[in-house]
């Protein structure tokens, strides 16, 4: 009997299990996917946004601003890339100002600091690829720029570390309320607990309405975006985006913390929850309103494009708490942007709705630090040359676009939580994430996997499950 | 510091040849600096015949094309290092490389020889819309992993591109087992060679459908399906013409891009329509004593021209070493001009002086031109004008000009390559 399960190894549940692993608890974190980030929070703009777009008063509001004043600590804490570029709403004209103006003071009133509305001649002195036919613009110092992918897996990594399991490939099926807590129904068995953190992205809502008369509905709504190879990353220096509207924050241009350029999303509500297919009328849409903000972006540097899905719930409010008509059952639904910044600050609210039911005491032996796999370039050249006399595979370039060495790729595989697939190299190391996009490293990552793992070649896949990259040897139907 | 007269980065074709070429004129300091575990580049994977029929009079296998430069290289003592990645290389020519023995190191060069080579085009590079599961591979990533490895990358194959790694690639899935279904192309012409589409796709029945493109692609972990359609002279899909194709397996033969990051960061000035150094005479880029050869210079269709060009390359490095500032660079300076149909010409000038009795100006064309003429005009005058029944963008065309010839124009500016149609 566990005393929580939390449904979900992405950002929320990763930042729950994290901060629930400050104290004494038997806990665990169960994933439909081989690996954590592997739902909405691989797939976003990689912001951590300043907090003027939600309500003032709203729990997405509150979260946000928290979310964003922890993430800087937790980046240093948590070892993982996190830079405080700024942003910009751009306004394209004068008739547009009020809406500029509210956005301003709804960051006043949800207490973002160093908002200033700028003059076009501050904005293109910051920005000289941002439009001319442009107004003024809203500026955000504390907006900032995050990877999404090892802020998931340091979180995970660090409640690994201190005592909070993980079990992948584990799909909830069914909920069955008991006496003591709930059984969850999986693919691999019947799992008892005492509390429930529903953590489960786009499907929060399914799960809630297992065990709740009071139904909520969630919206798959997907975000398409082009990245840009990072020879394009300078094009803009702080996130560029548009005025809001009713879809959300529109179509923004930002560097991201590696150096690329990230153009997107589109919103468009859709049924399908697997839906991450990109579509040529939504890679057409990034590419015409990223336009309307900024001049000559370099589209032909696209280097991959992607989908990934909000949990927009009908409320477009964040559902934090134990459910009214299951007690036990915690929500963490609802969780669409601003949650990749806010998580941090949901990941706290949810531990602390747990110590107090629970009656949890604290972990003494709690580590609140983690050390990231080692960037080789980070290192001056004699640190390097000592590295690679020590440990020789940190001298073998194995992906070439990215310089990621073999002893990186070794380190993402054999950590606690490790890399089992070629995207979870990918997500933790970035081989494979350039401009070739891994056409030239994959046999080679592959052949460190199937090494590493002590599994053949035919079990290696691109992303677990049936997602096989080689099907067979030659001839062998002939 | 280690010091070289000549480093060559890369030991692929260009590679191999240039350090030939810089032996045999005279220089014994050299080394070749080569990423993978063995000599001889993209050779080492592509195990069909057809190579060297211009060098050697011979068809070989790549494989053995490359033996032939690689006994040459160990016969002539040529230094090299596997398994050793240039990380930059400093304006003044300080090389800096790593590897697994000797860590970080830097080499001094006098005269460097940029050999890199190419890369192939991604999915992503193309915009494809669709799911983004296993199954699509660059043609060359999936020849890797069947001609190398011995691994079949699926069963059920579409080949988008017709460029000749697609093509020859068709052929080999087909030996191998699988079935290819159909090559699409986008532009209304193949971008490979004549004699791929036939030995690679009619000799088996596979269909080549040009004006198509991928329009959506199925499967969330494992490749299931795409769908094709026609397009039109704008490159749009055409609505009504899609086709769904159910497949494992999705190649991609999109084109090749020279692998110039290393170039950049020296800070040679670039050409925008190769992706390739600009480069006079003697293959000789902005920076003085970097010489360019293969396919990081522009992207070739035979190694035997790779081989010819690398041998220029080389031998003007070993010039440049043994003479220096002494070496001849005054006077006549000529531009090459590519204009109407000419997409660029390599070299981009040419000293007189300097050039050797005769050199090759190659080119590509941006489309296809039937019964057409190559024109050179040497300022207004046309001196050079040759019947062509076709040119295609797949081809790499090319004229020759004469020392004699150019020194009969003093005042020479300018030539222009031109494609005139009849």
């Amino acid at each position: 009997m566990y005393d929580v399960i939390i449904i979900g190894g992405g950002v929320s549940g990763a930042a729950s299990a994290r901060e629930l692993s400050r104290y004494k608890v038997k806990a665990c974190v169960i994933e439909k996917e081989e690996d954590v980030c592997c739902g909405t929070s691989k797939a976003n703009s990689a912001i951590a946004h300043a907090g003027y777009d939600a309500e003032p008063g709203s729990l997405m509001a509150k979260l946000n601003v928290r979310g964003n004043e922890m993430m800087e600590q937790l980046s240093k804490d948590l070892d993982f890339p996190f830079k405080r570029n700024g942003s910009l709403v751009v306004c394209l004209n004068e008739k547009d100002m009020p809406s500029l103006q509210e956005l301003y003071k709804k960051g006043l009133a949800n207490g973002v600091k160093g908002l200033r509305i700028l003059t076009k001649e501050e904005v293109k002195e910051m920005e000289p690829n941002i439009v001319d036919n442009m107004y003024a613009a809203l500026y955000a110092p504390s907006a900032g720029i995050v990877c999404p992918f090892n802020l998931n897996i340091a979180l995970a990594e660090n409640a690994n570390a201190n005592g909070i399991e993980f079990k992948f490939n584990t799909e909830v099926l069914d909920i069955k309320k008991i006496d003591e807590g709930f059984e969850l129904y999986t693919n691999n068995g019947v799992i008892k607990t005492k509390y429930v953190v529903n953590a489960a992205g786009v499907y929060a809502d399914k799960f809630h309405n297992m065990v709740s008369e009071n139904k909520i509905h969630i919206t798959a709504r997907k975000g398409e975006y082009c990245l840009l190879d990072k020879s394009a990353g300078e094009h803009v220096s702080s996130t560029i985006f548009t005025l809001p509207n009713e879809f959300g924050k529109g179509v923004l241009v930002a560097p991201t913390v590696h150096g690329n350029l990230l153009v997107g999303p589109t919103a468009d509500d859709i049924e399908n929850k697997e839906g991450t297919n990109t579509t040529r009328e939504g890679l057409d849409k990034v590419i015409s309103q990223s336009a309307l903000n900024v001049n000559n972006i370099p589209m032909r540097q696209v280097i991959t494009s992607f989908a990934g899905l909000r949990a927009h719930e009908d409320g477009h409010e964040f559902i934090i708490g134990e459910v009214s008509d299951a007690k036990g059952f915690i929500d963490c639904a609802g969780i669409e942007s601003p949650g990749l910044t806010s998580c941090p600050a949901i990941g706290e609210m949810v531990a602390n709705i747990l110590k107090e039911k629970l009656g949890l005491e604290e972990n003494p032996d709690f580590v609140g630090t983690r050390k990231g796999i080692l960037n080789p370039n980070t290192l001056s050249k004699e640190e390097r040359i000592a590295l690679i006399k020590e440990k020789p595979e940190y001298g073998n370039i194995i992906c070439r676009c990215e310089m990621i060495t073999e002893g990186e790729i070794i380190d993402a595989i054999r950590r606690p939580i490790g890399a089992k697939s070629l995207d979870g190299v990918k997500r933790r190391t970035r081989a494979g994430m350039g401009r070739c996009q891994a056409g030239f490293c994959s046999p080679r990552t592959m052949e460190i996997l199937s090494r590493e793992l002590g599994v053949s070649m035919f079990e290696i896949t691109k992303s677990g499950g049936n997602s096989k990259i080689v099907v067979g040897t030659n001839k062998d139907t002939l | 510091m280690k010091s070289y007269d000549v480093v060559i980065i890369g030991g692929g074709p260009a590679g191999l040849a240039a350090a030939i070429s810089s032996k045999k004129n005279g220089i014994d300091s050299i080394l070749i600096l080569e990423r993978d575990k063995e000599l001889g580049g993209i050779l080492n994977q592509c195990i069909h015949n057809g190579f060297g029929l211009h060098t050697f009079k011979e068809e070989l296998t790549g494989p053995e094309y490359a033996a032939r430069f690689i006994e040459q290289v160990k016969e002539l003592n040529i230094e090299y290092e596997l398994n050793t990645m240039v990380m930059d290389i400093s304006p003044d020519k300080v090389v800096t490389a790593m590897n697994r023995t000797e860590g970080l190191f830097e080499i001094k060069a006098k005269a460097i020889v940029l050999a890199m080579g190419c890369r192939e085009r991604s999915r992503g590079a193309l915009n494809i819309p669709g799911y983004r599961p296993a199954g699509i591979f660059s043609a060359g990533t999936a020849q890797r992993l069947v001609n190398i490895e011995g691994y079949m990358p699926g069963r059920e194959v579409v080949i988008l591109g017709s460029g000749d790694i697609g093509l020859i690639m068709a052929r080999r899935m087909t030996f191998e087992g699988a079935k290819v279904k159909v090559v699409a192309e986008l532009m209304p012409y193949s971008g490979g060679l004549k004699r791929n589409i036939v030995q690679c796709l009619d000799d088996y029945g596979i269909p080549l459908k040009l004006s198509h493109t991928v329009l959506d692609i199925k499967g969330k972990k494992r490749l299931e399906g795409i769908t094709l359609a026609e397009v039109d002279s704008k490159g749009k899909p055409i609505p009504g013409t899609e086709e769904y194709y159910s497949c494992d397996t999705l190649l991609l033969s999109v084109g090749l891009v020279p692998e110039n990051e290393i170039s950049r960061g020296m800070g040679v000035e670039m050409n925008p329509i190769t992706s390739g150094p600009n480069v006079n005479e003697s293959l000789e880029t902005s920076i003085e004593g970097v010489f360019a050869c293969g396919n990081v210079l522009h992207v070739h269709d035979l190694v035997d021209f790779v081989s010819e060009e690398a041998t220029t390359a080389g031998k003007n490095a070993a010039i440049y070493v043994k003479n220096g500032k002494e070496r001849k660079s005054e006077g006549h300076e000529i531009m090459l001009n590519p204009i109407d149909g000419v997409r660029y010409t390599v070299p981009k000038n040419i000293n007189v002086q300097r050039m050797d009795d005769s050199i090759t100006v190659r080119f590509r064309v941006g489309g296809v031109y039937k019964n057409c003429y190559v024109s050179a005009y040497f300022d207004d005058e046309r001196v050079i004008r040759r019947k062509r029944p076709v040119v295609a963008p797949g081809e790499m065309e090319e004229i020759k000009l004469t020392k004699e010839q150019l020194l009969k124009y003093p005042d020479l500016k300018t030539i222009t390559v031109k494609i005139e149609e009849a």
